[in-house]
């Protein structure tokens, strides 16, 4: 389960940071284009407003997709739980998404196999590799 | 007529200038800047950076409060809308007892605890009509980490808000510094809420679920407020198995427990082993084993006081084992890796029963921790 709204207050960013940084990548830009085109005049000048539109467009182009990235980081994960059911009389196990009202020693319905009452013996969330931390020392 | 086009006109008028002679101004006006300005730019710096916790946080206890409320109404089928109760829980406070005079401050304590217990309680009780008991407990185990996100939230933006009106460094420094381990507290309790909802077994329920294994097939009894013992045969030792009473969320009260059976037992009981989960130290491996004496037991100290005394009155050795979570773990869904650890700490309560006492001899196992999603 996984919550992904992202339309409340708190995760919208200031209309005024995105004007900032769209303002500052246009005028970058604008730099940059017009360092470009006196470049073959071959002035200092020239390439100083190169570098600092190349370094404005690069900022403000970093900025922004470090805000959408920490939008996209606003949101509670929940990783799917697993439920284990098992025939203590024959050994038949069954795994299945957790449900609501499962609890560990819960009996459950007759084992298809042999009749007897089935058991949830397992409840756990298994965390992929990547996501765990690994330790350097 | 010669137009010079203006564009053309700004080329040379830029070239013309002298670029380093700007720019060494430029690095002195920054310099000074720096100079008289730099502890500011350092303060708004840090401000941007608890404003964006800030944001998390609020999304996050947003979010906790919906699932509250929506888990109430899906459980309990209240006739009006719960919300605005929901509302009044979460900024429900309780105030410790006074310590100017320590004595008899744990009784005082545990009575201030027995009068939150039951008004909060019956506050899901009325908010949730039909909602069993173990729902109740479950949807009150719900509440309180809302109520917690709720109050994490309050306290940052009572800091960024003093911050930036006193726009102090060091009152702001302070909350900047503890921010990482706040935001991994309140992301803790933002998984716990789903758990708590939906009446998953947590980490924290590790030990109890050592004693409901150990317990499960024997007939159990109360033994006090929201606890169960059961008498099982243990390596031809007797053994009392005392865990709290489940499935739903509730920690029970393990001190009153140890101590009924002592008392039962006229304190002829060889030794006293308690299993529960322990914060780990970055690097240690989750759900990694460890052996000790002492209580092992957490919360405010009412029931480690009360066993810690019934054992010194007949002299009764305690061991402890621990497994080992960080505070993510402990109040998010049980992890793979903690189950598996389950049957280690049985055979590590195995060998120290065997090691530790004769046979014949009776033994208390104590599992604690909050038992949800985990039966007897």
């Amino acid at each position: 389960m996984t919550v992904t709204s992202q339309s409340t207050t708190a995760t919208r960013i200031s209309s005024f940071m995105l004007m900032v940084i769209l303002v500052t990548l246009a005028l970058s830009l604008v730099a940059l284009i017009f360092g470009v085109s006196v470049l073959d005049q071959n002035s200092e000048a020239a390439w100083v407003l190169v570098l600092v539109g190349f370094l404005g467009v690069a900022t403000s182009t970093y900025v922004l997709f470090q805000t959408r990235r920490r939008l996209s980081k606003l949101k509670i994960v929940v990783p799917p739980v697993i439920t284990t059911i098992e025939c203590k009389k024959c050994g038949v196990k069954d795994v299945r998404e957790f449900q609501r009202g499962d609890y560990m020693f819960k009996e459950l319905g007759p084992c298809q196999k042999c009749n007897d009452k089935m058991m949830i013996t397992a409840i756990y969330r298994e965390v992929k590799d990547k996501e765990k931390a690994k330790v350097p020392v | 007529m010669n137009v010079v086009p203006p564009l053309i006109d700004l080329q040379v008028k830029v070239a013309q200038l002298d670029v380093s002679w700007v720019l060494n101004v430029l690095f002195y006006v920054v310099f000074i800047v720096f100079i008289f300005y730099g502890q500011r730019i350092q303060t708004y710096v840090m401000l941007r950076e608890v404003e964006a916790s800030l944001y998390k946080l609020k999304y996050i206890k947003e979010e906790g409060r919906k699932i509250a409320v929506e888990t109430i109404k899906e459980i309990g089928k209240p006739q009006a809308d719960p919300a605005v109760r929901v509302d009044r829980f979460m900024e429900y406070f309780t105030i410790g007892p006074q310590g100017l005079d320590p004595a008899g401050i744990v009784w005082k304590l545990e009575h201030i605890l027995d009068v939150r217990d039951v008004r909060f309680k019956d506050e899901v009780k009325s908010m949730a009509p039909a909602a069993d008991e173990i729902q109740t407990n479950n949807l009150e185990n719900t509440l309180e980490a809302a109520s917690a996100l709720n109050f994490i939230y309050k306290v940052i933006r009572h800091y960024y808000l003093l911050g930036k009106k006193t726009l102090s460094l060091y009152i702001i420094m302070q909350i900047q510094m503890i921010l990482p381990m706040v935001m991994r507290e309140a992301e803790a309790y933002a998984s716990a809420l789903k758990a708590f909802a939906y009446g998953q077994p947590i980490g924290d329920g590790a030990g109890a679920l050592v004693a409901a294994k150990l317990m499960h097939g024997y007939e159990t009894r109360k033994v006090a407020k929201d606890c169960v013992a059961a008498t099982v045969p243990f390596e031809g030792r007797t053994a009392f198995v005392i865990k709290a009473e489940g499935p739903g969320g509730n920690v029970g009260k393990p001190g009153d427990a140890i101590k009924a059976v002592i008392d039962e037992n006229e304190g002829r009981i060889a030794t006293v082993v308690m299993i529960d989960a322990a914060l780990k130290l970055e690097g240690e491996e989750l759900g990694e084993v460890a052996e000790g004496v002492g209580a092992a037991i957490g919360g405010p100290g009412v029931d480690q006081f009360k066993i810690e005394e019934s054992l010194v009155q007949y002299h009764i050795p305690i061991n402890a084992v621990i497994i080992k979570e960080d505070i993510g773990d402990a109040v998010s869904p049980l992890r793979k890796e903690i189950f598996d650890s389950m049957d280690k700490v049985i055979e590590r309560v195995k060998q120290v029963i065997l090691e530790r006492t004769k046979e014949g001899d009776k033994v208390i196992i104590a599992g604690i921790g909050n038992t949800i999603g985990i039966g007897q």
